[in-house]
């Protein structure tokens, strides 16, 4: 085997050259940043309240003094918000880059191997659980207790799913997949048991909880997602070549040199720790961890040295959208954003499937 | 003389918007209705889902569900006082909010007539008119006493408060709910009282309960309801495996009351009691 082996166009069939495709992934990258941008300044600039945030801009750039309301909204909600629906986006499409990447399955999706659902668990035992203890615990940690252990319940998960998956030092990934089905199943029973001894108020946040939010994006929970979601971004790019020689099977990557099971594990180090953070601060939100990785796929191909970062900054870009119309577009009530994700991701998920059927050989 | 007038004028200018600044949201049915029992309707800006009573409510912008306020919503109506129902949140936009320097007022809730004083009062000294407020808990307290002793029995009434039925499955309200405040001060029993909250039945834990009336909400409380359809038809009711061997299906009885009214516990209570008290009357009677 040689080098071009592991060049992407080998397993995309129908594509261009690798200098055509380099360019095209440059450009959709500069086109994905400009996107970005324009999204978040829209995102600052419009909401609810009538803030005037073009005019808080020019009076401080003049170095004048905002008003206390204009402050809160620009630096407390809206500035917040739009990290936090960055750092998310970015995180649960790029989780589910590396997903589909690791298992060679375009459904791949952190939920399957029952990270997602670990953390729900998490959450849910948070809230039900989170009356009832002793008054230190709470005063210590605070309103933090839901995402905290959302990002255990997640950790947790992704511990138990390695021992079961793993002997003699070799991961298997059907090994993975499975037991994360039984994960996933396990949590799901468990927070059953859990909704059942809530009363009716944790029954409607439990509720809230599931269909995801911004909404309670603060400094302090940014804060404590951000270096998660960051360093899992940066180790992304590491995986991007383990992750095209994976394309060809197991063994050919071995046999290419990559070092299966160190990469199998940061892979899903990342998706946990990516997964985890994003899911407890922001609650359940899917499909853009399913959509993005495809529509670039669809666009620029399956190479990973390109997908990763696209992935991210489209994630990024789409949830800011989301998220700017989720809180617009009944304002000033606020539509759960993982509704919205649902409702456009569902039939734009169906479209892609259709529209590639051959090309993913489903 | 002009520019005595002009002062006057422009102190009462001065003076004026510093009295009606005053821009109330209020969160929570029950706290809308004592708002608009204190004829303070005036000065509310906005309302949660939740605030349904008197239908004048429902033209005022609506925030959205009380236990998941958007901050910068609630902030884009420009409020001073935030008057809101126990529960109410999350945490993150209390805390944006008390930021923004929104005063933001937590009315405590409860399932008895000390409770109702206590939301009234914390509502009309929030609003700076405890004396008017004063007035309404005394007289609501003396209609509810009425209410109370008039519906007093020597046999009451085994009453099981059916929350929703989906899919065949009763969610009953036991203890430490609304549902059971409301049916004690009716001079009832509550007829599940092995849990507390509102929980699924089984259906044989329905037989054992052998209430005599079923009494469930007549219409949902707009955007509080726990996901139920709760306009289930008497048929359907007392076809249910369960319920059908109980001495309410026996007699048909069922009462069905407003959401908001039944379970508010607020001014209209009781209203409530009285509109419930005759509603079991009329099948003591029959039966």
């Amino acid at each position: 085997m040689n080098e071009t082996v592991i060049s992407p166009g080998m397993t995309w069939p129908g594509s261009s050259g690798a200098g055509d495709r380099r360019r095209l992934a440059a450009r959709t990258s500069l086109a994905l940043i400009l996107l970005m941008l324009l999204v978040s300044v829209v995102s600052l600039g419009i909401g609810a309240a009538d803030a005037s945030f073009w005019n808080s801009l020019v009076t401080l750039a003049r170095g004048g003094e905002l008003s206390a309301l204009e402050r809160v909204i620009l630096f407390d909600i809206r500035l917040p918000r739009l990290a936090m629906g960055l750092l998310v986006g970015a995180a649960l499409a790029v989780s589910g880059a590396v997903m589909q990447g690791l298992f060679r399955n375009p459904l791949a999706d952190p939920g399957l191997v029952g990270v997602g659902a670990g953390a729900g668990l998490g959450a849910i035992i948070a809230i039900v659980l989170g009356a009832s203890l002793p008054a230190a615990v709470s005063l210590a940690i605070g309103h933090y207790i839901v995402p905290v252990a959302a990002f255990l319940g997640g950790w947790v998960a992704t511990l138990v799913l390695y021992q079961v998956s793993t002997s003699r030092g070799r991961t298997s990934v059907a090994m993975m997949l499975l037991a994360g089905i039984a994960l996933g199943a396990l949590a799901a029973a468990l927070s059953g048991i859990l909704v059942y001894m809530a009363d009716d108020a944790q029954l409607r946040d439990l509720t809230f909880w599931g269909f995801g939010s911004l909404a309670g994006a603060t400094w302090g929970k940014l804060m404590a997602a951000a270096p998660l979601i960051l360093l899992a971004m940066a180790a992304a790019p590491f995986l991007a070549r383990s992750l095209n020689a994976l394309a060809l099977g197991e063994a050919a990557a071995a046999h290419l040199g990559i070092p299966i099971q160190r990469m199998k594990m940061l892979a899903v180090v990342v998706v946990a720790m990516a997964t985890g953070a994003a899911v407890a601060v922001s609650g359940g939100i899917g499909f853009i961890g399913i959509v993005v990785p495809h529509l670039l796929r669809i666009s620029v191909g399956p190479d990973h040295r390109y997908l990763l970062l696209n992935s991210a900054l489209l994630g990024a870009s789409l949830l800011v959208l989301a998220d700017t119309i989720s809180r617009t577009i009944i304002a000033p009530a606020e539509l759960p954003i993982g509704i919205l994700t649902a409702v456009i991701g569902g039939p734009v998920f169906i479209w892609i499937l259709l529209r590639n059927r051959g090309m993913l050989n489903l | 003389m002009i520019r005595v007038l002009f002062l006057l004028l422009a102190t009462c200018v001065y003076v004026a918007p510093a009295m009606a600044a005053e821009r109330v949201i209020s969160i929570g049915g029950s706290v809308t209705e004592i708002v608009y029992m204190l004829e303070q309707e005036e000065r509310l800006v906005g309302r949660d889902t939740t605030s349904s009573f008197p239908p004048e409510a429902e033209s005022l912008p609506d925030v959205g569900y009380k236990r998941a306020l958007s901050p910068e919503g609630v902030l884009s109506l420009d409020p001073d006082l935030v008057l809101a129902e126990e529960g109410s949140g999350p945490h993150e936009t209390i805390a944006v909010l008390e930021n923004a320097r929104v005063r933001f007022v937590t009315v405590p809730t409860g399932y008895g007539a000390e409770a109702i004083r206590a939301k009234i009062e914390v509502v009309s000294d929030a609003l700076g008119v405890p004396d008017r407020g004063r007035q309404l808990a005394d007289r609501i307290e003396s209609e509810l006493e009425a209410a109370v002793a008039a519906a007093s029995t020597d046999r009451p009434a085994r009453v099981l408060f059916i929350l929703s039925m989906q899919g065949g499955r009763i969610m009953a309200g036991g203890r430490d709910t609304s549902a059971d405040g409301i049916i004690r001060l009716a001079g009832a029993e509550n007829a599940m009282t092995g849990f507390t909250g509102y929980k699924p039945l089984t259906d044989e834990a329905v037989i054992a309960t052998a209430p005599d009336v079923i009494l469930m909400m007549e219409r949902a409380m707009a955007g509080d309801d726990a996901g139920g359809n709760h306009g289930i038809d008497n048929d359907a009711l007392f076809n249910h495996p369960g319920l059908a061997a109980t001495p309410a299906a026996e007699r048909q009885a069922v009462v069905r009351i407003d959401g908001l009214l039944l379970l508010g516990f607020g001014p209209r209570t009781p209203e409530a009691v009285r509109a419930l008290t005759s509603a079991l009357a009329d099948f003591d009677e029959a039966g």
